[in-house]
């Protein structure tokens, strides 16, 4: 391999977290727990490897494509009446910041001698990325996918099995990401022996949110100085949007000690979160157990899981990350709502503007920055979490629909 | 409530049963509907059932199978809700022992001690949460002693023999193995392990061993009491209440019976 000059990346030392304040935790049949407790070995042990941490940084670099650039966006800048900065993870392989993850957490599960792969999916952008890295590593791979995001999201299905993976369809509930998950763990309880299950967002019981924020935590290693050396200065606001919030936590973990630069998180609106049909927990939500872990939680008085609503696949979940729970009660975190329309809009507004068609996660993102400028003298970090190709026959069709209506 | 708590109340129906092992079908509330759920198990307790297992459907049930998971989602679309769920263990309580089975989003909100409370007014004896292990259940388990009620461990093949004895020490009624790793339904056969599973568990505790997750034949039924103080049947009555309402839950249950005589 010329690994020339790669550098395993640093990581942080001691037990991944059980809990942030009181969200996380483990709220899984007593069968998984083995699993759970292997897994947490297998990463310390993994992480004290100089070899690993070497192959991953040579594959995050040389396969992957990072660092990916921090982009000083001309045009939007000028738009938003601010500077904005865009953390290029459209530009990774895959399209889509979801690659980091899922390289990391295969090559653990090869090392553990795990030779079968379950992940689920909403966007397809974890799918594939999944895929890919199992591609590459030679691994069996299921991907568990609501069959609505299968209908919304057609070219990741075919991306998928090109890749060599078994797309497994999920057809309960709404047919979304919620049900793609709840497939995932039920298929682990049977198969932990032989499977990893490779998830795909900072969610879930311990270790994985912990897990997954220091595999995706390079975009915000990579954003921190990228941005001092642009600007000589650390931007005002950094601003990402959430569906589980793996992007969001990856971006922030870089900023969360630098008290004077604000963090921003941007949940999906849906509808209008005055409608009730949205995917905002943590902008509206209370405390409940989800996909293993104590969070925010979008429920009723009795404890029912609500449905999400967003037009982004990506962000139609009623849960997050317990960690970005605790960063918005301890209030380091602000979270915010953008509808379905705005997000619409900026997609269609950042791509002429640009050049750059961005996923309709991140839409929301630019959405909320768009209409909030700000007032500081300095300078906006967002990050592009992925490219919006696997969007374009949705948003035109529904485009089409408010045309037809209207 | 007056009457004996509900840890006294397990107890008697795993003393007093007269078989080989105690018989503990599990319904689910408010499939196919709260009324016809109510009726199954009357129809339990007639065929002689020794407690009755009901579960609260949820929409998330990550420890289910497909039979039990497709009838929560039945019931919660025909607008069951907990209440109603709690409303058929009042009026069956009166008869035997239930063992509420509610996921832990349920049984946690709004706060451990307000599901509780609710739980002991409606009648219930015991509460098995399956996405609760050991490390999470203490403010759950502070909440059941202090108004009575058994909050039931559960144990697995793969656990090891550490936290084997811990959840053997925290239990309270009975200890609730499940006997394979897996979901639950229906399987062809028993596990091959499952005597050396039931053998680690009755060596962590005092209390008698329950075994579930994939029993459904009579014969099944009676291979597992010849290991177990209790049998537990799930997706094959669930299947039975859907397919043929209260009267083949009954005739199931006595089949079930006959086998543990
Ligand atoms: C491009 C993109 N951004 C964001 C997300 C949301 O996930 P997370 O909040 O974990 O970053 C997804 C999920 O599919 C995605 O594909």
């Amino acid at each position: 391999m010329t690994a020339t000059g790669a550098q395993p990346r640093p990581m942080a030392a001691g037990p991944p977290e059980r809990r942030f304040g009181p969200y996380g935790g483990r709220y899984v049949p007593e069968t998984l727990v083995p699993a759970l407790d292997e897994l947490e070995r297998e990463w310390m042990a993994a992480r004290e490897d100089p070899s690993f941490g070497l192959e991953l940084s040579t594959l995050l670099r040389d396969y992957a494509g990072r660092p990916t650039p921090l982009y000083r966006a001309r045009r939007l800048s000028e738009a938003a009446g601010r500077t904005v900065y865009l953390k290029r993870e459209d530009l990774l392989h895959t399209g889509a910041h979801k690659l980091s993850n899922a390289l990391g957490q295969t090559l653990l599960a090869h090392r553990m001698g795990k030779r079968r792969i379950i992940a689920e999916t909403g966007a397809g952008q974890h799918g594939v990325a999944t895929a890919t890295a199992c591609a590459l590593l030679d691994l069996e791979c299921v991907v568990y996918m609501g069959t609505e995001d299968m209908r919304r999201q057609r070219p990741n299905v075919e991306r998928m099995r090109l890749l060599g993976a078994h797309v497994a369809p999920v057809d309960v509930g709404a047919r979304t990401l919620k049900e793609a998950v709840s497939a995932a763990i039920r298929d682990w309880v049977a198969e932990s022996d032989t499977t990893h299950y490779v998830i795909g967002s900072a969610v879930g019981p311990a270790p994985f949110p912990a897990i997954v924020r220091e595999l995706v935590r390079v975009i915000g290693d990579e954003a921190r100085p990228q941005a001092l050396e642009a600007e000589g200065a650390l931007p005002d606001r950094v601003i990402a949007c959430v569906g589980g919030g793996s992007n969001a936590i990856g971006t922030f973990a870089a900023f969360l000690d630098d008290a004077e630069v604000e963090l921003v998180g941007v949940e999906a609106g849906g509808e209008g979160v005055e409608s009730g049909r949205h995917g905002a927990p943590l902008a509206t939500g209370a405390r409940g157990v989800l996909h293993g872990a104590l969070s925010a939680v979008l429920q009723d008085a009795d404890g029912q899981i609500v449905e999400a609503h967003s037009i982004s696949a990506g962000l139609d979940y009623p849960g997050s990350g317990p960690q970005h729970a605790h960063l918005r009660d301890t209030g380091r975190v602000r979270y915010e709502a953008v509808t379905d329309a705005d997000a619409l809009a900026a997609f269609r507004r950042v791509s002429a503007l640009e050049g750059i068609i961005p996923a309709l996660e991140p839409a929301h993102a630019l959405a909320w920055l768009m209409a909030h400028p700000g007032t500081g003298g300095g300078y906006d970090l967002l990050t592009l979490s992925g490219r919006g190709d696997k969007d374009l026959a949705e948003v035109l069709g529904v485009s089409d629909e408010h045309r037809h209506a209207g | 409530m007056s009457g004996p708590d509900g840890v006294t109340r397990i107890a008697a129906a795993f003393a007093g049963h007269g078989r080989r092992a105690a018989l503990m079908p599990y319904l689910m509330g408010g499939f196919p509907d709260v009324e016809t759920s109510r009726l199954a198990g009357e129809a339990c307790a007639d065929a002689g059932a020794d407690l009755i297992e009901l579960g609260i459907p949820f929409s998330d049930p990550l420890a289910d199978g497909p039979a039990i998971h497709a009838a929560a989602t039945r019931a919660l679309a025909a607008g069951a809700t907990v209440g109603e769920v709690l409303g058929v263990c009042r009026s069956l309580s009166e008869r035997l022992p239930i063992v509420l089975f509610a996921y832990a989003n349920l049984a946690l909100s709004p706060a451990p001690e307000a599901f509780v409370e609710r739980a002991r007014d409606a009648g219930a004896a015991g509460l098995i949460v399956p996405d609760l292990p050991h490390e999470e259940s203490e403010p759950l388990r502070e909440a059941c002693d202090a108004a009575g009620l058994a909050l039931v461990a559960l144990a697995a093949p793969n656990t090891p023999a550490e936290r084997m004895a811990a959840i053997g020490a925290s239990a309270r009624g009975f200890v609730y193995t499940v006997s394979l790793a897996g979901t639950t339904g229906e399987r062809g056969a028993l596990p091959e392990d499952l005597a050396g599973t039931l053998a680690r568990v009755r060596a962590s505790t005092d209390l008698p061993v329950a075994v579930g997750f994939g029993i459904s034949t009579a014969r099944q039924a009676g291979e597992a009491a010849d290991m177990a103080d209790g049998v537990i049947v799930g997706s094959r009555v669930v299947r039975a209440a859907g397919e043929g309402g209260p009267d083949a839950v009954g005739a199931l249950v006595a089949d079930l019976a006959e086998a543990l005589a």
